[in-house]
């Protein structure tokens, strides 16, 4: 699905990724945790094709494709999908309509036909359900005035409409209660299937009590130290990150 | 987001630029009493109309222009325009005799004047340069009683009405533009809406610069007489030019007692090419008056072309529970520079007014907004509420606010909000990641910010609008 080699990012010429190396096959949950400014929000934005990174070494190829080469939107409508940590408000932008235009920017980018409002609205009705949300929800405007469950879940609404192939999740967790948060999780595994894969940014454990998880990496001082499954991040909670430190600290 | 796809997504051509090629009895250029006297004797006027001009060319002589405006222009030479041009092929009632290229013209503006291949429910003022060339469904309206007519035929046709409101709500002194206006006015719409009529179609007057050298100088008159109801719609444009041209018009509302005026303008003058050469100056009064008690005036704004936009259409709100409304969306992309607001002069009690201003500056586009709320004394429990918001896109365009509020009766409610903020490389990156392309993006963002105006306009305005915006900043709405 993708493969990430060798990867160096900078921001305003300083270097916050060096040198990341990861593959996830498809159909594979990859969750990638770490502290604050270990560079987790900028791997999750140099995939999406954020403007202000710069990439100083290194490839990634998403399907066979150089993904580097590829305006964000194409990113998109390849099949690439970021749930924002801090998703965006478009005021007096109906949230069906920003959904629809997606939808069939999709569309068109593959050539098929543009689906239609009735059809539109029957399966938006579908969607809702698996994210628990009422109608009412998709006639306000885009994550304006939504509370921060609602922006997130409005992000799992988007990721299940417009079926991705690789969905980042960027901290999709934070700032949810526990009923959010499990809602959000199911969305995530009700979505999963053997040719879809997840790579799912976060800094806590809880979400994983929900979700299955293939392998757990941690992320520290913009490379991947330690790379493990589910006991990796059962022990990064039960004893933080200090001991790997220290590991990486020996081992240097 | 590169700063290069967002200048490439504003740029587009200005579709109605093409010039028609037909006759005119064009004045030679220059202004004197002796050009007054020519027009007001081509319309056949009275003499009471010619001293009114006469009065006001002379008090026009001792003012001068206006600069308290944020607009920068090069001094106007008053003496090299031409104040009267017309199509030479006169034209009368029936659609026959008017110049077939003047029809041609109008159907590729998209307003077929034919009154079978028109859009239903909507009845057309057609104005050419100086003159009315065509107004269709006069018959249908006439037997509602509703008067719509070219307003030098109001001169004649309905001179009581005529001397009873004009300059009643905008005197013939009030503006330097105004005033000139009120000397050289060579015609433009007349409505009156006769007691307990609700004007049975939508009236718009589409107001066409075609000639060289020449200035435009309408003149629109409303009137809603008690409990009547009328909605007005107003559509311009002009050919390109590497001149600037000037457009000088006056509208005048009065709504009478419960009667209510909706009036909605779609401005698309040529604003100038890409390195602000050319273009319309569009320096205009409106004003309405609620005369009557609970009385209603609404204006709806959207303004995209002009090189420069000076205009502030208000409302006098002087009957007892009146209530003025004030909607806008202004664009300035390249050069174009806009100074615009509203004034909203509370004298009645209980007098209402709403204030919604939305400002778009793309390119080296410079925008004002320019508002004014005064609460007389004598207008006990006033309310208003502003709300004036801009939005940037590009890092070389300017918007500015200026509200003016002025309170003389303690009883008032004021609320005022403002924004201006940038068109956000993060919301634009958050539609990109869902696979919507900039330009469609930057339409995305510019229809949501303009919706609580758009939403006030009538159907037909409201798609035309969101056409221009498209025209203006490129790439697909719906």
């Amino acid at each position: 699905m993708i493969k990430i080699e060798n990867l160096y990012v900078s921001v305003e010429e300083k270097e916050i990724l060096k040198g990341i190396s990861l593959e996830v096959k498809p159909g594979e949950l990859h969750v990638i945790m770490g502290r604050n400014g270990s560079g987790k929000s900028t791997l999750a934005n140099v995939l999406a094709g954020k403007d202000k990174y710069k990439v100083t070494n290194g490839s990634i190829k998403f399907n066979g494709e150089n993904l580097l080469d590829m305006l964000p939107e194409n990113r998109a409508r390849a099949g690439l999908f970021l749930s924002f940590q801090y998703p965006v408000a478009i005021p007096g932008v109906n949230n069906m309509y920003f959904l629809k235009a997606a939808v069939n920017a999709v569309r068109k980018s593959r050539g098929e036909e543009e689906i239609d409002a009735v059809d539109f609205l029957s399966m938006i009705r579908e969607k809702l359900k698996m994210v628990d949300l009422d109608e009412s929800f998709i006639h306000r405007p885009v994550n304006d005035g939504f509370s921060g469950g609602e922006k997130k879940r409005n992000e799992i609404l988007q990721m299940i409409t417009l079926e991705p192939k690789l969905s980042i999740l960027d901290e999709t967790d934070s700032g949810l209660d526990i009923d959010a948060l499990k809602i959000v999780a199911k969305g995530v595994n009700d979505f999963r299937s053997p040719d879809r894969s997840f790579i799912l940014i976060t800094h806590y454990q809880r979400i994983l009590n929900y979700m299955k998880p293939d392998f757990v990496h941690i992320l520290m001082n913009g490379k991947i130290v330690k790379s493990g499954t589910m006991e990796l991040a059962k022990e990064v909670e039960k004893k933080g990150y200090s001991w790997i430190e220290e590991e990486v600290a020996e081992a240097a | 987001m590169s700063n290069e796809l967002i200048k490439k997504s504003i740029a587009e051509d200005y579709k109605y630029g093409f010039e028609t090629d037909i006759e005119q009895d064009t004045f030679p250029p220059g202004l004197d009493d002796d050009v007054i006297r020519a027009i007001s004797e081509i319309k056949k006027e009275p003499e009471w109309l010619l001293n009114w001009r006469l009065k006001a060319y002379h008090h026009w002589l001792n003012m001068s222009e206006p600069t308290w405006a944020n607009i920068k222009f090069n001094p106007i030479d008053y003496q090299s325009i031409s104040y009267y041009s017309a199509p030479k092929k006169k034209s009368a009632g029936s659609l026959d005799e008017i110049d077939p290229e003047i029809l041609e013209t109008y159907t590729k503006l998209g307003i077929p004047l034919d009154e079978q291949k028109m859009m239903e429910g909507i009845a057309v003022d057609a104005v050419f340069d100086s003159v009315s060339v065509a107004t269709t469904f006069k018959d249908t309206l006439k037997k509602a009683g509703v008067i719509f007519c070219p307003f030098s035929e109001a001169v004649t046709e309905h001179p009581e009405l005529v001397k009873k409101y004009l300059g009643s709500v905008v005197p013939a002194t009030d503006n330097y533009y105004a005033a000139l206006n009120s000397a050289v006015f060579s015609d433009g719409s007349f409505v009156y809406i006769p007691k307990g009529v609700r004007c049975p179609m939508e009236l718009s007057t589409y107001f066409r610069i075609n000639a060289a050298n020449t200035g435009q100088f309408e003149r629109t008159l409303i009137i809603a007489d008690d409990s009547s109801h009328v909605n007005y719609l107003e559509g311009c444009t002009a050919p390109m030019r590497d001149e600037n041209q000037l457009h000088a018009a006056v509208v005048e509302l009065v709504a009478l007692d419960n009667a209510e005026i909706k009036y909605s303008t779609v401005q698309n003058w040529y604003p100038g090419d890409k390195n602000g050469i050319g273009g319309i100056y569009n320096f205009v009064t409106k004003r309405g008056a609620c005369r009557g008690k609970k009385s209603k005036i609404s204006w709806t704004q959207v303004e995209t072309g002009s090189a420069i936009t000076w205009k502030y259409p208000s409302c006098i709100l002087q009957g007892d529970d009146s209530v003025g409304e004030f909607y806008s969306v202004a664009l300035t992309n390249n050069f174009q520079q806009a100074d615009t607001g509203t004034k909203m002069i509370h004298i009645g009690k209980n007098t209402r007014s709403i204030i919604i201003s939305k400002g778009i500056s793309a390119g080296k586009g410079q925008q004002t907004y320019r508002g004014e709320v005064k609460i007389m004394k004598s207008a006990e429990n006033a309310r208003n509420y502003s709300q004036c918001d801009s939005i940037l896109i590009g890092d070389e365009c300017g918007a500015h606010t200026f509200p003016y509020i002025d309170v003389r009766n303690p009883s008032a409610q004021m609320e005022h909000e403002a924004t201006t903020s940038n068109i956000g490389e993060d919301q634009l990156f958050y539609c990109n990641q869902r696979g919507i392309s900039t330009e469609d993006a930057v339409s995305l963002i510019v229809n949501g910010f303009c919706k609580d105006v758009f939403k006030e306009l009538p159907m037909e305005f409201a798609v035309e609008a969101q056409k221009l915006m498209e025209v203006s900043l490129e790439g697909a709405v719906g």
